[in-house]
């Protein structure tokens, strides 16, 4: 399945350059765009009415600007690109996830405005455009910078915090849809009949059932058979 | 009938004791009102189905809410703060205080740990000299748990332990590759683990119900109806016998009484129209959970009960207490890269320790069991935060980006195991709530405004659980995570509440001068009001409450049956 016959409804928007001059000044991706897969707006999982009330609320506000969405996209897919079988960060529509849960935790909302405008800045600084409009080499010469906890240059605290509230979203964001349960090879949420660790694992960690143990466990083919006990509490059937 | 005929009884509550009183009063052929101040609920009606759901089915992942504080998926509708229902707390309290607002109660999304107390646990002052003794014993309850173990159904292991008692067990199902790995460790550091009790159905109890299909989502609430709700298993079979008459989103403020200090009914609000209704009633059964039934005992003022039902003694509202708790948990690099097949098992864990120092002398009181947790989660919000954090314990750098991460989160997924500890505290007199006069809910009824502190045995208790847990998960070859809290956090003692096994705030007793109840959870002062919930406990085991309350809730319906049949009542 290529990339386009997996997007459905997609959103796009221009990298459009924060202040006029810049992003021509160093000839970079100006002018581009970026796509992302739309995450549906309507939703139906046993909700109350307050519930429901506070979601259209929600879905009803804008709180990022076209500008900010765009430098969500672009962090979010250099975190988890999307030239990969199972897809990446755009193709699980990110930025529109990033929107909504930082509306709806509220106090996400000024860490992530407030990291956007200190990444523009800084790149702004160091290379003479905001974050989504100075050449893809240069966004990883910042990222390097700042994808890392460990630096101790106090100048990059706030990009590394930044940085790393971002990887949080983008891989929650991902690994919560399908292309993420595809990639992390989830089998459950189905109905299936648990009947003990499979053999090969077992071995793999040296690891085995105590007899006992097991004798006392249910047997998975009676299940369906009506319990029933003797007066001394042993289960008979 | 009119709405003038009263009612042979009026059930406060449908949590677990309203449930069974209303099943038990039913079948005994009495007509009931059930009042529950939620909704009309069922976890089948796909309208409010949220098993099986996958995370992005919901807009915020299975996020919680303060809707849904145990997140988006959760059944319960309700939580630590509910709109337009405030409680307060005294300057030197931190108390939490879990609601449910819908048919069931809060066993629509419970642990379902379903364990019973032993003979020790009605006798705690024989033992230790403090607090005070049950007016009953373990033998008179357990026929009563034998009939729940029956009716419900729950799984679980004779193990002949002198107190956790055998019970009718349906069998435990396989532990999985974590709680093997805890069963290692546990051999190794000499604690005891046998399989948990949990009331989920690995087998076929009646014709009715489902049997589990290991999907590890009964706090969403089971639609097979597999696991006990007491909407699904007690609620819906008394309502088909058609004695029953429920009314949803009904608020009882009071519980009225007849010149001769008796129960004549009960006063409440209808939640959508905001319209008071009164029912008749010749019993009232109060089940809306420990704190909430003494809230309406309390405010049930008249003549003959100047400060309030069944409150002569002024105990009403006193000794509440809590389940202590603490928690810890360690990566087990050996989980690392590990297989990854469905080993979601039921909701909840499969194996535990149940408390195994009664004979040791310890510088606390009373014990705890231990719960284990871990395994392969279905994602939600929050999966992947932190995503390679432990590999700073094999000695490689954290952070980065790019599609590496994937490889970061397979590798880690699933390698956590962690214990939590759940005690017994020594209930005290001066912890209480009381009505707030300050303060009303919207529907005018005063709010509770508690007070509660935890003690030293409370405090000393934490600190052996923590010293127990690194025991355990050290054994268990795991790095330690987070910092082991010390005497500056209580050892990482839960707030009082936290645990929602809030109980003891109509405690039962022989004398009436320093109890609310009689031994059949019958008020002291009204003797055609009864208390099924929580409130009428001494003292709260080492255990979790429930099959206590569902037993006790049993045995006092059939002691009003048995007093109407006498004519006593
Ligand atoms: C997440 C969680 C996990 C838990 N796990 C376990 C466990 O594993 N094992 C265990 O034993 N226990 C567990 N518990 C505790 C267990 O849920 C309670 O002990 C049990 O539900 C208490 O039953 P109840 O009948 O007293 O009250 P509830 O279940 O709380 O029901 C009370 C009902 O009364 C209604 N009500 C309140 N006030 C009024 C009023 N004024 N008028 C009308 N109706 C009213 C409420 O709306 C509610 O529906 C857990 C609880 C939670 C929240
Ligand atoms: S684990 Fe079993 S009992 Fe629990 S919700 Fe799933 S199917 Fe039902």
């Amino acid at each position: 399945m290529n990339k386009t016959s997996r997007r459905e409804a997609l959103k796009s928007l221009l990298l459009a350059p924060l202040a006029a001059g810049l992003a021509s000044a160093t000839g970079c991706a100006a002018g581009g765009a970026v796509n992302w897969n739309e995450l549906p707006r309507e939703y139906s999982y046993g909700r109350t009415g307050a519930e429901r009330q506070r979601d259209r609320k929600l879905f009803a506000e804008t709180y990022f600007s076209e500008h900010e969405l765009v430098a969500i996209a672009v962090l979010c897919d250099i975190i988890l690109p999307s030239d990969h079988p199972n897809g990446g960060a755009l193709d699980a529509g990110l930025p529109e996830f990033v929107e909504f849960i930082v509306k709806d935790r509220g106090n996400l909302k000024l860490p992530v405005r407030g990291g956007i405008a200190w990444l523009d800045s800084y790149a702004i600084g160091e290379f003479g455009a905001d974050f989504a409009n100075i050449g893809e080499a240069q966004r990883l010469v910042i990222c390097d910078r700042i994808a890392w906890p460990d630096v101790e240059d106090p100048a990059l605290q706030p990009g590394i915090r930044f940085f790393s509230l971002m990887r949080d979203l983008t891989l929650t964001g991902y690994y919560t849809t399908e292309q993420g349960f595809r990639d992390l090879g989830y089998q459950g949420n189905v109905a299936n009949v648990w009947d003990g660790v499979p053999e090969q694992t077992l071995a793999r960690h040296g690891l085995r059932y105590e007899p006992e143990w097991l004798e006392k466990c249910v047997d998975q083919s009676r299940r369906d058979i009506i319990a029933s006990w003797d007066d001394d509490m042993n289960l008979t059937s | 009938m009119s709405a003038a005929d009263p009612y042979d009884a009026i059930v406060v509550g449908s949590g677990a004791g309203g449930g069974m009183a209303t099943w038990a009063l039913a079948r005994a052929g009495l007509r009931v009102a059930l009042v529950e101040a939620g909704p009309w609920y069922d976890p089948a009606d796909e309208a409010q189905r949220t098993q099986f759901r996958y995370p992005w089915e919901s807009p915020r992942r299975g996020a919680s809410t303060r809707l849904r504080p145990f997140g988006d998926f959760n059944a319960c509708i309700g939580g630590w703060e509910l709109d337009g229902e405030p409680f307060t707390t005294a300057d030197d309290t931190d108390f939490m205080w879990w609601r449910a607002r819908m048919l069931g109660g809060r066993t629509n999304h419970w642990g379902r740990i379903s364990l019973r107390f032993g003979p020790l646990d009605f006798k705690r002052r024989d033992s230790d000299g403090l607090g005070d003794n049950w007016p009953i014993g373990y033998e008179d309850l357990k026929p009563w748990y034998d009939k729940v173990d029956k009716l419900v159904g729950v799984f679980g292991t004779n193990e002949g332990l002198p107190n956790d008692p055998d019970g009718f067990f349906l069998p435990p199902p396989k532990p999985r590759l974590h709680e093997l790995y805890y069963i290692r460790s546990a051999r190794r550091a000499g604690i005891p683990v046998y399989p948990s009790r949990l009331s989920i159905l690995t087998k076929r109890i009646n014709k009715e119900r489902g049997v589990c299909v290991y999907c590890r989502q009964c706090s969403r609430a089971c639609g097979l109806h597999a696991d006990f709700s007491s909407s699904t298993v007690l609620i819906y079979p008394a309502v088909a016998t058609g004695r029953v008459d429920v009314y949803s989103n009904t608020m009882v403020r009071k519980v009225d009484t007849g010149a001769d200090g008796r129960a004549t009914g009960v006063s409440c609000i209808d939640r959508e129209n905001r319209r008071e209704l009164r029912l008749n009633g010749r019993t009232v059964v109060l089940a809306a959970s420990a704190c909430s039934s003494a809230r309406i005992l309390l405010n049930s003022i008249s003549a003959r009960h100047a400060s309030g039902l069944g409150n002569s003694s002024g105990h009403v509202g006193r000794y509440l207490h809590d389940s202590t708790g603490a928690s810890r948990a360690a990566f087990l690099p050996e989980l690392m890269d590990r297989d990854i097949y469905n080993e979601d098992g039921v909701g909840g864990m499969h194996v535990y320790t149940p408390w195994w120092l009664e004979d040791t002398q310890l510088d606390f009181a009373r014990g705890y069991h231990l719960e284990i947790g871990g395994g392969m989660n279905m994602p939600s919000y929050g999966f992947g935060f932190a995503a390679n954090q432990y590999k700073r314990f094999l000695g490689e750098r954290v952070g980065g980006y790019g599609n590496g991460l994937r490889d970061d989160i397979r590798r880690f997924y699933g390698s956590r195991l962690s214990i939590a500890c759940r005690g017994e505290s020594v209930p005290q007199y001066g912890n209480y709530c009381e009505l707030d006069p300050n303060v009303v809910d919207e529907w005018g009824i005063p709010a509770l405004r508690f007070h509660y502190r935890w003690t030293e045995q409370e405090i000393n208790q934490a600190r052996h659980m923590q010293d127990t847990m690194e025991e355990l998960l050290e054994a268990a070859g795991g790095v330690l995570l987070g910092d082991k809290p010390g005497p500056e956090r209580e050892y990482g003692l839960t707030r009082p509440g936290e645990i929602i096994h809030e109980v003891g705030t109509t405690r039962m007793g022989d004398d009436p001068a320093t109890s609310v109840t009689n031994r059949f959870g019958q008020l002291h002062d009204a003797d055609n009001v009864f208390v099924a919930d929580a409130g009428t406990f001494v003292s709260q085991a080492d255990k979790n409450p429930t099959w206590t309350i569902l037993a006790l809730a049993w045995r006092t319906s059939e002691h009003i049956v048995e007093q109407m049949r006498q004519r006593n009542l």
